[in-house]
Parts: structure tokens; sequence; C-alpha cells
């Protein structure tokens, strides 16, 4: 046989086994990673966390008032977003889709959906909390909105745009104006895959931390008005993993365990939900 | 049909049934109304879309702005110097600047080549039942927040690199001439090399996504024809596979690196914001991102501040310049694949 064979093949087992390790590297730190996670934040798991305020170091204590605030800005954050993103969306995906506007719009999301998430923290600093003289669950609300509307923007046009043209066609022949045609017919069509993107934007804002730092700030006591800085999961778990404090160290693995389950869900559902639409 | 759906084109067609039994006026009051509601809804959604235009151009605005005390008392030499003192408010941008570049590279070191083979693992050799759930498990940990990535490296990692692999490092290099200034000083666990390795960790699963995603774009007839031709699985991906999906690849490097270069949380927590430049990797130094964080709710003054926030605009414009090419090159493949 020609010794050429031989070497080729020889050369193939070892790059193969190459990309076989590197899977394993790869796998073996999530795997790694989530189990160290489950095992620290499982311990330290309780009702507790759920019913009682963040402590002062030394005293047990629960999360609720950094659950609370996380679930109000991300609410907001949302309810903010949300509409500009699926009427963003939907400029690019039916009145615009053509236009050079539009071709601009999607460059510049696409910039927008992957810029660092600390730079929009400092962008709302400059426009809401350095005006208004304080930190506020309000801005912190409204730095992550900016971080919705790209994922939104995004998945809306790309639903919209798998919307069969024939049912845009028959709607409009029926006289439907174009308005109706789209909220009636086109949104109909798309919803779950816009409902994806809502709930992959949530997922993406409720680990982000960058952003709330300078905006939410933070709160040790339990307070929802949202003029005045307020506690969030993520900062929470900053501030206590950074401390000396065991007590505190213990309630940020639990933090984060909570927030990895929150995203896996979310992520999971919004998955679901794709593949749904897909198969019906 | 859908319910609502069917209620609308009812509506509609009870509005055109009015029409048809009222006199003219009416029917034209009607069709101006809907014309309005259209035309009302059609400059929402334009001002929606020209509103993501604005949001970028007001990041940019809002950080020129924030940045022009500093920019204007230290000039360029912002740029250039490695000092950093609050008390004497004297700033310069070189250290963060070299600790984002530094750590990011590294990363991009390992996660790139460890992705690609990944991604070459999924689409050649694993059995085609087991794709689907490595695929979705690969999205769904690129979901992760990088807060959980930072509590890990600061709370096991970093302990585990200080016992193990810096004094190793240490010790094997401690004799070699360049290297021994690389991996000079203590092992102090936290430093630029611990905050590279998590990146790399952290951007690895988004790299393999990408690129398993370029990878599948490759029209099978042609693997199937490198394949007839007597190739190996290796000289496939080699030749034909990696040279089709080069820009593709590129980009979604670029996409990992933007990550990279802007990544807060997985930082902060183990580089041990030093401003100093420093050979060794093994020293604690700082990156943008981490400066900020650590440092701007504790920051008086308005110069100290406003340094912040030029460091803030130096890490946008560096990373919307790589992330612009990334799209730039993502949207070439992509034209080449419709076309």
């Amino acid at each position: 046989m020609n010794p050429l064979y031989g070497r080729r093949k020889l050369k193939n087992r070892i790059a193969m086994t190459l990309s076989l390790l590197a899977t394993a590297f790869g796998a073996g730190w999530l795997v790694l990673i989530l189990a160290v996670l489950l095992w620290e934040g499982f311990s330290g798991l309780s009702l507790q966390v759920f019913t009682e305020m963040t402590p002062p170091p030394g005293s047990d204590g629960g999360l609720l008032n950094a659950i609370v605030g996380s679930l109000m800005v991300t609410v907001i954050a949302v309810l903010i977003g949300t509409p500009i993103g699926i009427l963003a969306g939907t400029y690019m995906a039916e009145y615009g889709r053509y236009a050079i506007l539009t071709t601009i719009v999607r460059f510049i999301n696409d910039i927008l959906l992957s810029a660092p998430s600390i730079v929009v923290g400092l962008f709302i600093y400059e426009v809401m909390v350095a005006p208004m003289g304080h930190f506020s669950g309000i801005a912190g609300a409204v730095a992550l909105a900016v971080l919705v509307i790209p994922v939104v923007v995004r998945t809306t046009e790309d639903m919209l745009l798998l919307v069969p043209n024939q049912l845009r066609e028959a709607a409009t022949a029926l006289g439907m104006p174009r308005v109706n045609v789209i909220r009636h017919v086109c949104y109909r069509a798309a919803q779950a895959g816009m409902l994806t993107g809502v709930l992959l934007a949530v997922a993406r804002i409720s680990g982000e931390t960058a952003p709330l730092l300078f905006t939410a700030l933070n709160n040790q006591f339990w307070s929802t008005n949202l003029n005045a800085p307020m506690s969030s999961l993520p900062v929470v778990i900053f501030q206590f993993a950074l401390s000396p404090y065991a007590d505190w160290q213990k309630l940020a693995w639990t933090g984060a365990l909570i927030i990895t389950f929150t995203v896996l869900a979310l992520s999971i559902t919004a998955r679901a939900l794709v593949s749904s639409r897909k198969t019906s | 049909m859908e319910p609502a759906r069917r209620q609308a084109v009812v509506d509609v067609a009870l509005e055109a049934g009015n029409v048809a039994t009222s006199e003219a006026v009416s029917r034209g009051k009607v069709l101006q109304r809907l014309r309005l509601n259209d035309t009302i809804f059609r400059n929402l959604t334009f001002l929606a879309a020209l509103g993501v235009l604005i949001l970028l151009g007001g990041v940019i605005v809002a950080l020129i702005e924030g940045s022009l005390p500093a920019l204007r008392t230290f000039g360029l030499n912002f740029l250039i110097e490695e000092r950093w003192n609050p008390v004497t408010e004297k700033f310069g941008a070189i250290a963060p600047m070299y600790g984002t570049l530094v750590t990011s590279f590294i990363a991009m070191l390992i996660a790139v080549p460890v992705g690609i083979m990944i991604a070459v693992f999924l689409t050649e050799l694993c059995p085609l039942w087991l794709r689907r759930p490595i695929g979705i498990a690969i999205e769904l940990l690129a979901g992760i927040p990088s807060i959980i990535y930072g509590i890990w490296g600061l709370f096991i990692f970093a302990p585990f690199l200080q016992q193990t692999l810096q004094p190793f490092l240490i010790s094997t290099f401690g004799n070699v001439p360049v290297l021994s200034e690389v991996f000079a000083g203590p092992p102090y666990g936290i430093g630029v090399l611990t905050a590279s390795l998590i990146l790399a960790i952290m951007v690895l699963p988004f790299i393999t996504s990408i690129t398993r995603d370029v990878f599948e774009s490759v029209p099978p007839v042609l693997k199937e024809a490198a394949y007839g031709v007597g190739c190996t699985t290796w000289e496939v991906v080699r030749f034909v596979v990696i040279p089709y999906t080069r820009v593709g690849i590129i980009g979604g490097v670029m996409l990992g690196l933007g990550r990279a270069l802007g990544e807060t949380m997985a930082v902060t927590f183990v580089i041990g914001n030093a401003h100093k430049v420093s050979a060794s990797l093994l020293a604690p130094g700082t990156t943008i991102s981490a400066t900020i964080a650590n440092e701007f709710t504790e920051a008086v003054g308005d110069l100290y501040t406003s340094s912040l926030i030029a460091l803030g605009l130096i890490l946008f414009v560096i990373t919307f310049i790589v992330l612009a090419a990334a799209r730039y090159m993502l949207l070439r493949l992509e034209k080449r694949v419709g076309g």
C-alpha cells in the first residue's frame, strides 16, 4: 500500500481525536461549573431565601427584596422595550422591507445586540441618573429596556419575514388596510415567534449585572419605590460574593442558582414555543 | 381561521356592508378613518425603527459628552499614560486598555481552536441523534449570565489555579529567558491569566454555536464530492469546509471577540483591579469594564467620573469596530449562501 495512505489516515485520526478531546474539554468545564453551582446553591436554598430581606453580615436572612426588585425592574424593562422593539421590527419587515433605512437599522441593531452592557449602564447614567441627581429603580429598568429592544427587533423582523406573502395578499384583497393586515393577520401568524423573542430578551436581562450597578444601584431594605435605589438579584450576588462574610457568600451562590434556573427555564420555554410552532 | 382573525375580517366586511347601505359621504369617512389608522401605525413603526438609530446615536453622544472633561484635561495623553490616581486626579487609560486587549487575546487564543474543533465534532463526527441535544445544550450554556462564571471563577477556579497551574508555570518557566517574565511573581490565584481563562470558557459556547451554524451552511454536495474522491474526514474539513466558510468563521470569531472585550462580570471578580501594566500574566491587572464596574459608584469628583466614562467610550469604539467588521463578514457569507 502506498505509505501516503497511512499518513493521511493517521493525520485524520489525530485530528478527529483532537476534536473529540476539544468537545470533552469544553463540555467538562461547563458541567463542572453547573455542578458546583448546584452543589453550593442547593445547600443554601430554603424557604427563608424567598421570605426574608437581605441580612446584615453575620445574621440570617434571605433575598426577598432582591428578588422582588429584580422582578419589578425586569417587568418594567420589558414593558418599555417590547412595544418599541415590535414596532421597529414591524417597520423593517412590513412597511419598509426594501427601504434603505431597514438595512441600516438592521446593521445598527445587530451591533446594539452585542454591545457591552456596561456601556449601556454608563449611557443611562449620563441621561437619567445624573440629571435626576440620584440612582433609581426606573433608571435600571430603562437600562435593561435598552438591552431588550435589539433582541425583540431582531426576532420580530425574522418572524414576520417568515409569514407567507399569500396571507397578506389574501387579506389585502378583502379590502383590509395595511394596518389591519399586519395586526390581525401577520402578528397572529407570527405571535409564537415574537413571544419567543420577548422570552429570550427576559432571559438576557435577568442575569445582567453591569448596567444595573450604577443605575438601580442597590438597596439593603424592602423598597418598591421606583424613584429610589432598588435592590436586584445580580447586584446583590456581586456585592455578597466579593464580601468577606461566609453567610453572604452562601447567599450569593443561592442567588446565582436562582438566576441560572430562571434563565434556563426561560430559554427552554422559548425554544419549545418555536419548535411546537414548526411541527404544528 | 382563528377566531380573532375571523372577527377582524368580519369587522372589515361589516364596515364595507355599512358603507354599501349608507351614503357615499359616510363611505368616504370610513375609508378616511382606515387610511388615517394606517398612516398613524405606519408612522409609529417608522419612528420606532428610527428610535433604534437614535439609541445608538444617543449612546455615542452621551459617552462623548460625559468624557469631555477628562479628554479636555488630559488630551491624547489619556490614551498613553499608565497613572491612575484618584487622589491627585491624574488618570490614564493604558493599563485597563492593555488588560482588556490581553485578556481577550488569550481567551480567543484558547477558545477559537477549541470552538472550531467542537464544531467539527458536531458537524462531522457526532452521531445524528446526539447532535440536537448537544446543540441545544451549547446554546443554553451560551445564555448563562456571566456573573455565574465570575462567581465560579472567584471561589473555585482561582484557588484551584493558585495551587496547581500557577506554581507549575512559575517553576517550569522560571529559568527560561522570556517566559520567566511572562510567568513571574507569586501565584495570587486572581490575575490576568485567570481572567483570560474564564473568558475563554465563557465565549467557548458562543464561538462553537456560530461556527457550527456556519459549517452547516456548506452545501452537502461539496462535501460529498470530496468524500467521493477519497478524502478523509479531516481533509474534507481542512480543504472544503473551512475554506468555504472562512469569512463566516472570522465573523463568528470577531463576534466572540466583541463579547470578550466588553465582558464585565466574569472578569471583574478575578482580575484583581490593579492599575498597572505588568509583563507577568500572573500579576493582577484590570480591564476597562472591570475598572468601570469597580470604581464608578465610588468615584468622587467630576474628573474621576469623566475619566471612567472616557474609558467606556474607548471600549465602545473598540467593540463597535470589531462588531461592525464581524457583521459585515457574516453578511458577506449570507449573501453568498443566498446567491
